[in-house]
């Protein structure tokens, strides 16, 4: 399952609203715990394919390598990564199994009809290795804000 | 000459959950073998069966990718951070 609270979750559907036509993305931060993966931040980054980013997005490495210190020096850990599907559900598609490579981390992916954000749906990269990786669907738990102070407890 | 090794979070796992580990080496190449030295079960999540780093690996040495150094033959030196970053990317088209 995906915890993550209501603002985080909105401020990542609205990142693919900003971003229409083109594809947005961002990596999530927080914590593995009792084999949930809880969001505790939502970091937006740059989709570096210039060529073609209404239907491709790639988070540039040193970038991304920023987010893991930063993760570190938080005392978090990089649970997931998001991105949009513009005009297309969401769903992942073969593109988004073959590049994914972070085992046990969330792939949220938001369908943005038209500029608006429609469907949100999590999908955990499960297996142990390259060759028995499968991205399987996962709940989405969002917590209002209350539920996330009484998280905090 | 020892140095650290960044563990990215998906494999940790294999690591007894350790982010950072101390190896030794002089190159890239042999500080990153003697990580898989002393956590086996990484080989194969690192290297192709041929031997060969996995495409969506990618090394860091301190803020430089490797692949612009001099690659495994890249000199590290006494408190050097080695990071493993795998990929990132997608998209909503089939290829």
């Amino acid at each position: 399952m995906l915890i993550i609270k209501n603002g985080d979750y909105e401020s990542l559907r609205r990142h693919g609203e900003e971003t229409y036509p083109f594809e947005c993305c961002g990596a999530l931060l927080g914590r593995f715990r009792d084999g949930h993966r809880v969001v505790e931040d939502v970091i937006r980054c740059n989709n570096t394919r210039a060529d073609r980013p209404q239907d491709r997005y790639n988070i540039d490495l040193k970038e991304l390598l920023a987010i893991q210190r930063q993760a570190d020096e938080r005392g978090l850990e990089i649970v997931g990564f998001y991105h949009s599907h513009p005009d297309h559900p969401a769903q992942w598609s073969q593109t988004d199994f073959a590049e994914a490579h972070w085992l046990s981390c969330s792939y949220v992916i938001t369908a943005v009809e038209k500029g608006s954000a429609a469907l949100t749906n999590s999908f955990v990269l499960a297996g142990s290795s390259e060759e028995d990786k499968r991205l399987e669907p996962e709940a989405v738990t969002v917590l209002s804000l209350e539920e996330s102070k009484s998280q905090c407890r | 000459m020892s140095l650290r090794i960044n563990i990215p979070a998906p494999l940790r796992r294999y690591t007894e959950g350790q982010g950072l580990v101390e190896v030794s080496g002089n190159s890239v190449g042999s500080a990153l073998a003697s990580l898989v030295e002393l956590h086996p079960s990484l080989r194969s999540q690192l290297y192709t069966d041929e031997g060969r780093l996995r495409a969506f690996v990618n090394v860091y040495l301190n803020d430089e990718d490797v692949r612009f150094l001099e690659k495994m033959e890249t000199t590290v030196k006494a408190d050097d951070v080695i990071s493993i970053v795998p990929s990132i990317a997608g998209g909503c088209l089939q290829p």
